[in-house]
């Protein structure tokens, strides 16, 4: 969940990778052996055609699987995590592993284990939690259980890979600039031209959520050109001071 | 996740007197730009929970980052 000028990063929040824990329910009794061999075969892109009921258009696509762990297997019933692009159908997994194993399968119990960078685990918190904390807070002016249970925005781009800014290129973007090569001090290796990406300032803070327009070795050896496009603007303008209206006064980046 | 490489391109440092890094945010700045990771009672609808945060805890935006797949 997310509040307030936070809301923005939800979208990009959509296209991350997801990681589910699945109770898959064999048709026939299948060899362990086998059971994995044949898991091992859907790590990798894969195709898929969306199910009938269904929220998008249901043409064949291709989705990426990170990993399939076999967690457990007590007879027909077989406990799988597994890692995944966004808009992977889970079902639609099972019945084709059960398909390739000869006997037939289908998905049994599914739950949600990751989205992006949140974890079932960790800092998972109860809406009473929630509603406690936030009373602490207001009523009794206790901070530390409120900061427990509400994490800052940055947490939600931990899984993108980041760009960090200047001081004076930092209000620019805020005003939906794109972001020069000149502008970036640090940034992550690995980035490719269409990649979502995290712009921070040098004292962490979330500024935009962007498109790549070059590559990180491209950004790196480069001197000038855009490097990145704002899809959402996170900060506030106002909050670094507009250096770059500044024509001709001082250094302008 | 896999491990990036930083690449260094400039070094220059930060003026303290404007932004602040997110963990010293005020409690007030810190419900502008929060998230929470939510376990979702089963029963509600996930819109319903955001429109019962939104009111419990006074804020104006609030939105969810996806459910499950009806079974």
């Amino acid at each position: 969940m997310a509040l307030n000028k936070a809301t923005k990063i939800l979208p990009a929040l959509l296209e991350s990778p997801k990681e589910y824990i699945c109770l898959m329910r064999l048709h026939g009794d299948v060899e362990d052996s086998r059971l994995l061999e044949v898991v091992r075969e859907f790590i990798g892109p894969i195709y898929q055609r969306p199910p009938l009921r269904s929220s998008v258009k249901r043409r064949l696509r291709i989705r990426r699987i990170y990993y399939i762990e076999v967690l457990e297997k007590d007879g027909k019933d077989v406990l799988l995590r597994i890692g995944c692009e966004r808009g992977t159908y889970i079902r639609k997994l099972c019945v084709d592993i059960g398909e390739v194993l000869g006997v037939g399968a289908h998905m049994q119990e599914l739950r949600r284990t990751k989205v992006g960078p949140f974890k079932e685990d960790e800092s998972l918190v109860t809406l009473h939690d929630l509603v406690d904390a936030y009373k602490l807070w207001r009523e009794e002016g206790v901070e530390k259980c409120i900061r427990e249970v509400v994490q800052p925005v940055e947490k939600a781009v931990e899984h993108l890979p980041k760009m960090v800014i200047r001081d004076s290129a930092v209000d620019a973007i805020c005003h939906g600039a794109y972001l020069a090569v000149p502008g970036i001090l640090r940034l992550e290796g690995g980035i490719k031209s269409g990649d979502t990406v995290a712009i921070l300032t040098q004292k962490g803070e979330l500024v935009a959520i962007a498109r790549a327009l070059m590559r990180s070795e491209e950004i790196l050896m480069a001197e000038k050109g855009l490097a990145a496009k704002p899809l959402r603007v996170i900060m506030e303008p106002g909050t670094y001071p507009p250096l770059w209206k500044s024509k001709g006064l001082g250094k302008v980046n | 996740m896999e491990e990036r490489p930083i690449y260094i391109k400039a070094e220059e440092e930060s003026n303290p007197e404007y932004g602040k890094p997110p963990e010293e945010r005020s409690i007030e700045e810190l419900l502008r730009y929060g998230v929470i990771n939510l376990d979702k009672p089963p029963g509600p609808t996930s819109h319903e929970v955001v429109a019962w945060i939104k009111r419990a805890l006074g804020v104006r935006k609030a939105g969810h980052g996806g459910t499950l797949e009806p079974l």
